[in-house]
């Protein structure tokens, strides 16, 4: 868990970030959203200092960030940033165990990590461990990144827009492969990004920020329905809120007892409902069938039930 | 098969080693430059010492030289130091406009003749390449991978040491092997003040007036800067690959 008491980064004139208070639920994400300029990026490099605050307290798991050490601070949270920063002159492997060689790991256990992580990421240790970064491809590279942000088990992961440099379809995969990771250690992450439909797709929470100041905090759903402030509404955008609301529904939540008639296409429980929508649109049917992963139904998701829950009350 | 390049290479270290080792079966070919029956070749002392002294002198400055502008673009790239960068650069640049003759002139005063002007003189010609080189390589190093390195928890010595001036060392060799090659061509005016080195040949040349020294000198010294030039390449590629950066 993360504690953001009402912290503030002033440069000379400039208020950068402007009396911010937030709490990022441990084992959650978080996804601050903004445009260029409106502090989210120092934000985040306050939670591991690698900007000092102002003004205000940041308690990460029950201590006060204040009172460690910068670097030992953050040897314990894990940083992943856009164009993934590796080291050019070291290897995958090498880069992917900076954190656990700072901490002093024993050999033994830090090649195991390493070889772990590259397996978790799709990399087969003994094909990539020994190549060098400019040998990768873009979304490889961005992987050994994550990779080595996880590397010394670190209970919160801050990211800043860890995809802005990949191409959509990769950019995709990287954030399914996220939340994978995410849910599979527990990670607590706070991911920063210009992207609403990023922070929308990965943000158990998602922040808004404009001029240093956060304007909303709260579940998406909350941020289509209940809009605190012009700009959220504008930044979320109005004219497919409704779609987009959709798309934060699963098939499962919106499941009816019974199956659909012969003509419905078959859907998975966690498809999104926007999903659904679509195939249903293309197959010109009036309910889907929800289907286990064995292949027998579990239900049904009707064209009125979707409608209804795009509605706006 | 060696490549052209290297054979000529080769070649250039044989004829350096065979004048320095045998001078007098060139004798013929400086014949001609000769009057009155003077000798052709150099026989007020031995060319092999004179060459070592020249390089001893050549590596100690350069090595000062090194030590200092590369020390000096370490300090002026850090938080604190930024604001020694134009003071650094100025002295820098004084050091290598300041004719290195000019240089020896005020020291002998100070310092008294022999070796100890002649350095102060190529330490601070050599500066210049080797601090500006330092500076570039450690202002080009990318900003996401050192802020990568601070967002991995290194202190600022292990950023230093273990990003910095890893990814700067392509340059920096660059530099001090500039500075090198440099130094080899300035440390003749040494003799001017009674520094053991090829400059005697040369002024001996000039002194008697015999064009077959001063010819000698001259060629002496420009093999040995063009091998010193190779030289350090082959170093540097073999450092460059040892640190993966090639």
């Amino acid at each position: 868990m993360i504690e953001i008491s009402s912290l503030s980064k002033v440069y000379a004139e400039a208020t950068v970030v402007d009396e911010v208070s937030m709490v990022v639920a441990g084992g959650s994400i978080t996804a601050i959203v903004g445009t260029s300029g409106s502090g989210k990026s120092t934000l985040l490099r306050m939670i591991n200092r690698l900007v000092e605050p102002t003004r205000g307290r940041v308690v990460i798991n029950g201590r006060d960030a204040a009172t460690v050490p910068g670097h030992l601070l953050r040897r314990e949270i894990g940083y992943a940033i856009q164009g993934h920063g590796l080291f050019p002159h070291r290897t995958v492997a090498e880069n992917i165990a900076t954190v656990p060689r700072l901490l002093g790991w024993q050999a033994a256990r830090t090649r195991a990590r390493v070889e772990e992580l590259l397996r978790i990421f799709q990399l087969e240790p003994a094909e990539y461990g020994a190549k060098f970064p400019h040998q990768l491809s873009g979304g490889q590279q961005q992987r050994v990144g994550v990779a080595r942000a996880l590397a010394a088990e670190p209970r919160v992961l801050l990211m800043d827009e860890p995809f802005g440099a990949l191409d959509p379809i990769i950019r995709g995969q990287a954030q399914d492969d996220l939340r994978d990771i995410q849910r599979r250690f527990g990670t607590t992450v706070v991911l920063v990004t210009h992207d609403i439909d990023e922070a929308f797709r990965l943000g158990d929470h998602v922040g808004v920020m404009s001029r240093g100041r956060l304007l909303q905090y709260d579940r998406p759903a909350m941020l289509l329905t209940h809009p605190a402030d012009p700009f959220v509404s504008r930044l979320t955008g109005t004219a497919d809120r409704a779609l987009k609301l959709l798309s934060l529904t699963t098939a499962a939540q919106a499941m009816e007892p019974g199956a659909a008639a012969g003509d419905g296409p078959a859907v998975a429980a966690t498809d999104s409902l926007r999903d659904v929508l679509a195939q249903l649109l293309w197959s010109g049917a009036a309910a889907a069938t929800v289907r286990r992963p064995d292949g027998s139904a579990a239900g049904q998701v009707t064209l009125a039930g979707i409608l209804a829950r795009g509605r706006s009350d | 098969m060696p490549r052209p390049a290297t054979l000529l290479r080769l070649a250039a270290l044989a004829l350096l080693l065979a004048f320095l080792i045998v001078p007098q079966r060139f004798a013929p070919l400086f014949v001609p430059f000769t009057e009155y029956g003077a000798p052709p070749i150099y026989d007020q002392g031995s060319l092999p010492m004179l060459a070592l002294a020249h390089l001893g002198t050549v590596f100690a400055a350069t090595a000062v030289s090194a030590i200092v502008a590369i020390g000096l673009g370490i300090l002026v790239t850090r938080a604190g130091g930024a604001e020694f960068l134009p003071l650094s650069r100025t002295l820098v640049n004084i050091g290598q406009t300041f004719p290195p003759v000019a240089v020896l002139a005020i020291a002998v005063p100070l310092v008294g003749f022999g070796e100890l002007p002649t350095l102060i003189a190529l330490f601070a010609y050599g500066l210049l390449p080797i601090f500006e080189n330092t500076l570039s390589g450690l202002q080009s190093c990318p900003p996401a991978v050192v802020e990568a390195a601070d967002g991995m928890g290194m202190s600022p010595r292990q950023r230093l040491l273990a990003v910095e001036l890893p990814l700067a060392m392509p340059l920096i060799l660059e530099g001090v092997r500039l500075s090198l090659v440099v130094n080899v061509g300035t440390a003749t005016i040494g003799s001017t003040v009674a520094a053991k080195g090829l400059g005697e040949v040369i002024i001996a040349g000039l002194l008697s007036n015999n064009t077959a020294f001063i010819l000698q000198g001259g060629l002496v010294t420009g093999l040995m800067a063009i091998l010193l030039y190779e030289l350090m390449g082959t170093v540097e590629r073999r450092i460059l690959r040892a640190t993966h950066l090639a």
